[in-house]
């Protein structure tokens, strides 16, 4: 799905060059889905507050039967863009047209689903079925509000660099801290190592999120440097005075890394939650639904 | 003894290359100083790490002069002796220096194993930069979720039905279909919460009737036949076809009792079944049931026939002869009693004044009240009959002689001893004896007078017990004691006993709705029955339907006219489903809780 969208792919480009301007899947013909989706959303609203179903709304009278079958197909019909966008196409039915929909028409699923719970929850598997529904939306919300926002700060913060050159440009500084390091006496070549040593991609998924990598041993190690050469003046011979270079060097180049794996992880981290969620609520539907006829 | 040293590095492409040196010295040194005889560019390597020196024999000892440690084969130590003939593996940080003997020189070989910097090792680098192995994959995951669902919120449940089918009480616990309730059972059924089974018997078959017949023996009363129940019902709107459908696709019967019956909407009190459940039928029951004695009634407020009440036409014997009359042709009551209400209840007339005189005695007021003569039923629901003894004899008294200031009183409901009483009377009394036939009392001259008086007494006495038959007529005759209130019936013929036609009292008027007295004491019984108005005996003091309506409304708070208080009324206020001659549910379940009304019987809606 969008995960493709910020690549600068030739096929992409093709495509946007054929519309004759850039028109993102949000406001998709002039926002037609979400037109679309706040007259479903309205019309479902309005029948729910004249509908005088008896004994009281919930799931099972007619209105609650209506509101839940048309949410299940609508919750079958989302899921099926993760085939969809594996087949680009144009036009009306454009994977664009297809994403739109599936943005407009899943945030009004929120009243649909809303609406057939008639406000009767529990600890049960019909509630958990309308929580997963909740949670895959909050999370594809989520999504949308992050391919909205991020792509603009994370090119910002690459400088044109790609990640490989990155990567390439990390290495440089390492084997250059290698070899400076080398006439170090032992305490200041271990704080050395111990950067060397340490993996900038490391470190757990709260880590990548946050950005906060408060054990960084590059900057530990540049501190402890800058503690012997701070006072010192700048011959140009001593070799901490080019390790410490190199440390401030790193540390600039790992500051711009986390910050590019923070916005790719803000980018990827809904797929992570909106997919496997998607399907647990797929089987929680099915378990809701056999279940209200098991036990009819 | 000399040292060989092998220094092995690799070409990008993994070929090997060797420079090898030899050294002929007795010590050599290693460390990260370029002076040391093994030179090992590695940062965890001190500058002269550790020094390797022959020993006696053909042994060498590696000792280091650091205070650092280094590795033999895998085991950190400071110093170590080594026989190069069987070889030994060393590590300083990065560096691997295999020790060997090559014909009485020992052979050292140094290698890096280690890349200069973590970023430095080989990576897969399409994946550094994405989530990949920090969080299960989205494919494991999804699988995962599904497979954990379907286990808990499927098999489970479904395992614990087939275990459990027919159990008639299950082990308290967590039970598999626990997660399949779609909200807690209501408090009547609130023992069944641990136990699906007891009402969900067959899968895929909604709950029967039988399910429910099994603990409601006695209390499940039909309403009516169930082929005109199905006759009697509206055709189904939209929202009917469309549940009709879902209700067809998964076989769910219609007409069960969970029709009405709603389970697991709530803990707390059953949900009230809603009037819309009786006017589905009854709203247009005329249209659909042709013979239906029965006017449709759609909402209390705005759409239900008029009053019928169950009166009194005519008293053959014993036997009463009622009819069921509206209200709109003005109904009469004929229950045998010549009573006027409003007569009885002024306080300026014959009655009022009486009543102030027994005020004191009997505790009145002013003027006579209801309560006076009417009473109510133990429960407080209706009236008890009144009474001669109770309610009417302090006035009408039945006393007809007086013997040493004890009255004798004729006996109310048997006019044979009326009659008996006052010939007895008659016999064993005789006239006033006159004064004048006193022996001392003053007296005119001569003896004409007193023989005149004696004949005529002597003749008043002989005539006194043929009295009794003008007594007894009189009794029974206009402005008697018997007749003023009760209707004497025609003698058939000479001689044959006096009848007076029997009274009936009806404790209900409306046998098909339901009326609690307990439920109005915030109002004057002249608000709802205006007997102070009433001048005839016959009148029927009952409110009709524009009466109730001035503070009943609809169900729904529909009404016709503006009320002041309105008083939302549903169906089941007055009528039961189940008819079993007792108050309606929703008037039970008010009773029960104390209020002695219908909860929201006293809700007041909203003024419109």
């Amino acid at each position: 799905m969008a995960t493709q969208a910020p690549r600068t792919g030739g096929r992409q480009t093709e495509r946007v060059r054929s519309d004759g301007r850039h028109d993102s899947f949000m406001r998709y013909n002039n926002f037609q889905w979400l037109k679309i989706g706040t007259i479903i959303s309205l019309v479902v609203i309005v029948g729910y507050a004249l509908i005088d179903v008896t004994p009281r709304p919930n799931g099972g009278s007619w209105y609650g039967y209506t509101l839940g079958t048309i949410g299940v197909i609508l919750i079958l019909w989302l899921t099926m863009l993760g085939i969809r966008k594996r087949k680009m196409s144009r036009g009306h039915w454009s994977l664009k047209a297809w994403t739109s929909a599936h943005v407009y028409l899943g945030l009004s699923l929120i009243v649909i689903g809303t609406l057939h719970t008639g406000f009767q929850f529990g600890w049960n598997v019909h509630t958990l079925a309308y929580t997963l529904m909740m949670f895959v939306i909050v999370s594809g919300i989520f999504g949308v509000s992050v391919y909205a926002t991020l792509p603009r700060a994370m090119s910002a913060n690459r400088d044109e660099m790609t990640e490989p050159q990155m990567l390439a440009s990390l290495r440089s500084v390492d084997r250059q801290l290698h070899d400076a390091a080398q006439p170090l006496t032992h305490e200041a070549a271990e704080q050395v190592r111990l950067s060397l040593e340490q993996n900038a991609f490391g470190g757990g998924l709260l880590r990548r999120l946050s950005g906060n990598y408060s054990n960084c041993q590059t900057r530990h190690a540049l501190s402890a440097i800058r503690q012997i050469t701070g006072g010192k003046v700048d011959t140009g011979h001593d070799p901490l005075e080019k390790v410490d270079a190199l440390l401030t060097r790193k540390v600039a180049m790992l500051s711009r890394v986390r910050r590019h794996l923070r916005y790719k992880a803000l980018l990827e981290i809904w797929l992570y939650v909106h997919v496997p969620a998607t399907f647990a609520l797929i089987a929680a539907l099915a378990a809701h639904i056999i279940s209200v006829f098991f036990y009819w | 003894m000399s040292f060989i040293l092998r220094q092995l590095s690799r070409t990008s492409d993994g070929r090997e290359i060797v420079r090898a040196s030899t050294v002929e010295k007795t010590q050599i040194t290693i460390g990260r100083d370029a002076g040391c005889d093994i030179h090992l560019a590695d940062l965890a390597v001190e500058l002269t790490h550790a020094t390797i020196k022959e020993d006696s024999g053909r042994r060498i000892t590696v000792e280091s002069t650091s205070g650092l440690d280094f590795q033999v084969d895998g085991r950190g130590v400071r110093s170590a002796l080594i026989d190069p003939g069987k070889g030994a593996e060393l590590r300083f940080g990065s560096h691997r220096l295999t020790i060997g003997s090559d014909g009485g020189n020992v052979l050292i070989t140094v290698e890096r194993v280690e890349a200069v910097s973590e970023a430095a090792n080989e990576k897969d680098e399409g994946g550094l930069f994405t989530l990949k192995g920090l969080l299960p994959g989205r494919r494991v995951s999804a699988w995962g979720f599904v497979a954990a669902v379907l286990a808990l919120f499927l098999i489970w449940p479904i395992y614990t039905y087939a275990t459990t089918s027919g159990v008639k009480e299950r082990a308290a616990g967590v039970h598999g279909d626990d997660s399949w309730t779609s909200g807690p059972l209501s408090d009547a059924h609130k023992s069944l919460q641990n136990n699906c089974q007891a009402c969900h018997t067959q899968k895929f078959v909604a709950v029967t009737d039988s399910a429910c017949l099994t603990c409601h023996k006695a209390d499940a009363h039909d309403h009516a036949d169930p082929a005109r129940i199905a006759r009697a019902k509206e055709a189904p709107g939209i929202g009917g076809k469309i549940k009709g459908i879902f209700k067809a696709a998964f076989n769910k019967q219609d007409g069960r009792c969970v029709d009405c019956h709603t389970e697991h909407e709530g803990a707390g009190p059953m949900v009230a079944t809603p009037q819309a459940f009786c006017t589905d039928c009854h709203g247009t029951l005329k249209s659909r049931l042709g013979d239906t004695k029965l006017a449709n009634a759609a909402d209390f407020g705005t759409d239900h026939p008029q009053f019928m009440p169950l009166v009194t036409v005519g008293i053959q014997g014993d036997e009463r002869l009622t009819r069921r009359v509206s209200f709109d042709s003005n109904p009469q009551e004929n229950n045998g009693l010549k009573f006027t209400h409003a007569q009885h209840l002024s306080g300026s007339n014959a009655v009022g004044r009486m009543a102030q005189t027994m005020a004191t005695e009997q505790g009145w007021g002013n003027k006579l009240e209801c309560k006076d003569c009417h009473t109510t039923s133990a429960d407080g629901t209706r009236f008890k009959p009144v009474s001669m003894e109770n309610s009417c004899q302090m006035c009408h008294s039945l006393a007809f002689d007086n013997i040493g200031g004890t009255l004798r009183t004729l006996r109310h409901g048997e006019p044979g001893m009326v009659v008996a009483d006052l010939r007895a009377l008659y016999r064993s009394t005789g006239p006033v004896r006159p004064i004048s036939l006193g022996g001392l009392a003053r007296r005119r001259p001569g003896d004409y007078a007193m023989a005149e008086t004696t004949q005529d007494y002597v003749l008043g006495a002989r005539a006194w017990p043929g009295q009794a038959d003008e007594a007894i007529r009189a009794v029974f005759s206009k402005g008697g004691a018997c007749f003023d209130c009760h209707v004497v019936l025609p003698v058939p013929s000479r001689g044959a006993p006096v009848t007076i036609q029997k009274v009936f009292q009806p404790d209900r008027y409306m046998d098909h709705g339901w009326f609690d007295h307990n439920a109005h004491k915030g109002e004057t019984c002249v608000s709802c029955h205006a007997a102070d108005k009433s001048n005839t005996a016959t009148d029927l003091l009952l409110p009709n339907l524009a009466s109730c309506r001035t503070c009943h409304v609809g169900g729904t708070g529909d009404r016709l006219k503006a009320v002041k208080t309105p008083v939302v009324s549903s169906c089941a206020m007055c009528h039961d489903y189940h008819i079993d001659g007792q108050a309606p549910w929703l008037t039970k379940r008010a009773i029960k809780k104390g209020k002695g009304a219908p909860e929201h019987s006293m809700t007041v809606a909203g003024t419109r």
